[in-house]
């Protein structure tokens, strides 16, 4: 089932929680939510649960309105952040719950739970109660709760909020590899890029109570198209200055900029990435720091005149031959994007022809 | 049930519900106060007033007051203690000493003062030593205090208790390792913290004393000038058929009970806690 | 909540504390409940089988269960609608409403009754309405329902809000958006989450409607035989030096209070441990 989304706007007392939001999910989708918390994110999808109600603007599910139906009536299935599961009921009874309240036979009901059970990997825990699970169960029996209607629409609240790092891994890949066999439209909320982009087949950046952004992993990566998502996602440099004779002037560095006026103020963001340096007397920088994380190392150097500026590399990596602390280093920007200051524009990126 | 819910429909229901419990509370509650204070100022409020400074009543109000003022102080003193003890010790008979606080809560307050009067009237061996002694408690004011001591055990230590079981002990082991005495560590560590709840409990016993009868009316003796308190005085009023000068007495004790009430009110919605 | 650790090993000033607790307990509460005991006891064992068999007190006993039993349905009622409206609601005139809840309370049962007589007795509010019905509430049972009702309101209506309020709204959410209707989301859901609460609740709004004397002394009038409650059966009892009488239905109130108390502290453990 498709979902639309027109006009949103949603206040709590005097914060504006959802700015004039309008989106689509197309049936099938797996949408991830993503943005810092306290960005509306959450409350975006609670209103389309019929949890909330929003100020103005519409939800429709395939083109029919459904503001004025109660969320029972609504066909979604809703995984909360702390799972909410009935703590007075077992297992198999929460899975149960949604065909109970519709009339379903206890066969069918029996069948289902059956099925699910063995679908998340819980068999042979139905009867327990849900303190006496895990993390990681009891958000698969929330899952699992919430398929067992047969949802037209699945929506997850930070769904993998509450459950610890090596638990998350593996819950992720359950709902990738769930959706796979499922198929059902689904949207779910983080504030994690890493989960939003190995999930989701679509991500929304969503600040501020606003969509800054729609589009493919790839596309939100490499075309950020508003300063907030190009500074947010990925690890970049960012610098304010104005632009004179084709390039922003970072201190000693020139960052290239083409098709913007001399003296425009703009933004300039770099990912780490999109830089690299080579060992010269007669660089701009000097490096301060270097630091190994991993399987990469992070190096850190000193603009003449400016601020500091990141830069990674992969450890082996033949860049990284003869850099040191101390040494001296040429900058090239591979690629950068500029933002006009105060406008709405999208990002004007700027390639080094290398 | 209709499907599909309509949010309309489920308003609706929420107003029924909502309507349903005003229209009990008012007739239930709001009503009789109504007509309480309605018949209290049906003189206006020199009526009131004359009403109330009769040497009687006067004399009725500030026995009244000062038992409860008593037993206020006491209370506060041995609640804390009692709280503290529960939350912070372990020792044999924990549980029953924490079943005894909630027996007031239990045991009707007329049946509160029968005890009183089997233990320590003139028939009794200890009512009967005392009175030998020229000390005789029943029929007496200090028989009002202990049966307002009775009925009122619950209110202080259900007060500090929560209070306390959130406070962290390694404050008060901090400020030893600082060099704080035990006197400086109860006022400067200890006492801010459980103050506000300290107070409302406190205020909400001296209230509930205000308006004790059951207990009292068998304790006293109903002794006018000496034993006889000011909910004893308006029953006294309403049997001998002056409903206008018991309404009125009425007015001036439900003032002072509500502002009270309001006063422990405010603590506790400003600093959080929770009376349970 | 968090549970702190209890000190096991007690210094003497510790021990102090702790003894100073139980006498002073032990001077207040047990000291008389025993000496009633003992003296009930002395009249003889079979005081409490004499209590039962004598007549007026038999009929008071019924009817304080009576008034009991019609006190805890409905304010059970109203009560857990009520905590539901104060909790899950948000309107205008909320705050009042929470604050009339407490209103009883405050109010002395010797006012409580009067208040009724005014509106119900002679010359009051209601009384020429009442009149063309046919209708008597004050020196009847309907008066004793009410005063009684209006006593033993907060109970439940207070130990549900604070249960609901600590359970919070996302189970019930849970229940609606997997189809639940607001009626099952209620029974389903609600309900048995909040049973040891309402359980709590109802225990003491039994105490206390057992108990009650002044308000219904005050609008009853304690006729015998008519509206006289256990309560006002001791106090008459009294009244009339027939202190067998009196001790014997105190006694079986107290041993009542006492089976209450054990019941009042096992919801409570329950109602803790948010089962």
């Amino acid at each position: 089932m498709g979902i639309r989304v027109a006009g949103l706007t949603k206040h709590f007392g005097e914060f504006l929680a959802v700015d004039n939001v309008s989106l689509t999910v197309e049936s099938g989708e797996l949408v991830a939510f993503l943005g810092p918390s306290g960005g509306g994110k959450s409350t975006i999808l609670r209103i389309i649960a019929g949890l909330e109600t929003a100020d103005a603007g519409t939800v429709s599910f395939n083109g029919q309105p459904a503001d004025h139906l109660h969320p029972s009536a609504r066909g979604v299935g809703f995984v909360f952040q702390h799972y909410a599961l009935f703590r007075h009921m077992t297992v198999a009874a929460n899975i149960a719950f949604g065909l109970r309240v519709q009339g379903a036979s206890r066969r069918r009901q029996a069948e289902r739970v059956t099925e699910l059970l063995e679908l998340m990997g819980l068999t042979g825990l139905g009867h327990r109660y849900p303190s006496q699970l895990s993390g990681g169960q009891r958000q698969r029996v929330a899952l699992a709760r919430a398929l067992a209607p047969e949802p037209k629409v699945l929506l997850l609240d930070e769904p993998f909020g509450a459950v610890d790092a090596k638990v998350r891994e593996e819950l992720r890949h359950w709902l990738r590899k769930l959706h796979d066999e499922v198929h059902v439209t689904s949207i779910f909320v983080t504030h994690d890029q890493e989960e939003a982009f190995s999930v989701a087949d679509k991500v929304m950046v969503i600040h501020r109570g606003r969509l800054e952004q729609s589009g493919t992993p790839d596309e939100i990566l490499d075309h950020p198209r508003t300063e907030f998502v190009a500074r947010f996602i990925g690890e970049a440099n960012v610098f304010e200055t104005r632009v004179q004779g084709g390039a922003g002037p970072v201190g000693a560095l020139r960052i290239p900029v083409e098709g913007i006026a001399d003296g425009t103020p703009v933004c300039l963001v770099v990912r780490f990435y999109d830089l690299k340096f080579w060992r010269d007397d007669q660089g701009c920088a000097r490096v301060v720091r270097m630091t190994t994380l991993g399987d990469r190392v992070k190096v850190e150097a000193q603009i003449d005149g400016a601020g500091r500026i990141f830069s990674q590399f992969p450890r082996r990596s033949s860049l990284l031959h003869g850099i040191e602390p101390g040494c001296r280093i040429h900058i090239e920007v591979t690629l950068s994007r500029a933002f006009m200051t105060g406008t709405e524009d999208g990002a004007i990126e700027t390639a080094a022809d290398c | 049930m209709s499907r599909p819910a309509q949010i309309t429909g489920v308003q609706r229901g929420r107003l029924a519900l909502r309507s349903g419990v005003m229209i009990y509370v008012g007739v239930l509650v709001v009503l009789p106060l109504a007509a309480l204070v309605q018949h209290g100022l049906a003189d206006g409020l020199l009526g009131l007033w004359r009403a109330a400074v009769t040497p009687v009543a006067l004399q009725a109000l500030e026995l009244t007051l000062w038992t409860a003022a008593l037993m206020a102080v006491i209370n506060a003193v041995m609640g804390t203690l009692t709280a503290w003890a529960l939350v912070r010790y372990e020792f044999p008979g924990r549980g029953l000493l924490s079943a005894l606080v909630d027996l007031p809560f239990a045991i009707p307050t007329l049946v509160t003062g029968v005890m009183l009067v089997i233990l320590l009237g003139p028939q009794s061996p200890l009512g009967g030593w005392l009175a030998a002694q020229g000390m005789p408690i029943a029929f007496a004011p200090p028989a009002i205090v202990l049966a307002l001591l009775f009925i009122t055990v619950p209110f202080v230590v259900r007060a500090v208790e929560p209070v306390l079981l959130e406070q962290d002990p390694a404050e008060e082991e901090a400020a030893r390792t600082l060099g704080a005495g035990t006197w400086t560590v109860f006022r400067r560590i200890l006492l801010p913290p459980i103050l506000p709840a300290l107070l409302s409990g406190t205020i909400r016993s001296f209230a509930r004393a205000l308006g004790e009868l059951g207990s009292v009316i068998v304790v006293s003796g109903n002794i006018p000038y000496r034993t006889l308190t000011a909910p004893i005085y308006i029953f006294g009023e309403i049997e001998s058929g002056q409903p206008q000068t018991a309404a009125a007495v009425s007015v001036v004790l439900l003032a002072l009970a509500l502002v009270l009430a309001f006063a422990a009110r405010g603590i506790e919605h400003a600093t959080g806690v929770h009376n349970g | 909540m968090a549970r702190r650790a209890r000190t096991r090993q007690l210094t003497g000033a510790q021990r102090l504390i702790v003894l100073l607790v139980f006498a002073y307990l032990g001077l207040i509460l047990v000291l008389p409940l025993g000496a009633m005991v003992i003296r009930a006891l002395e009249e003889g064992p079979g005081i409490l089988l004499l209590t039962l068999t004598e007549p007026a007190a038999l009929q008071g006993l019924l009817l304080t269960l009576m008034v009991a039993a019609i006190c805890v349905t409905a304010n059970g009622i109203f009560g857990v609608a009520g905590a539901l409206v104060l909790t899950r609601h948000r309107f205008l005139g909320r705050r009042v409403l929470d604050a009339l809840v407490d209103l009883p309370l405050a109010v002395s049962p010797v006012m409580t009754g009067l208040a009724f007589l005014l509106i119900f007795g002679r010359g009051g509010w209601l009384d020429g309405p009442l009149d063309l019905l046919g209708l008597k509430v004050t020196f009847a049972v309907p008066g004793l329902v009410l005063a009684t009702l209006f006593v033993t309101f907060p109970f439940t209506l207070r130990e549900v809000a604070y249960v609901l309020e600590e359970l919070g709204t996302s189970e019930e959410q849970a229940a609606m958006t997997l189809g639940a209707s607001p009626w099952q989301t209620f029974w389903l859901v609600t309900l048995p989450n909040i049973r040891f609460g309402l359980g709590y609740g109802i225990v003491l709004t039994l105490a206390r409607a057992l108990g009650e004397f002044g308000a219904v002394l005050v609008v009853g009038g304690a006729i015998s035989g008519r509206t006289q409650t256990a309560t006002t059966f001791i106090y008459n009892a009294l009244e009339e030096r027939q202190e067998a009488a009196a001790y014997g239905m105190a006694l079986l109130l107290a041993v009542i209070s006492v089976a209450l108390l054990v019941a009042i502290e096992w919801l409570k453990r329950r109602r803790e441990r948010g089962e």
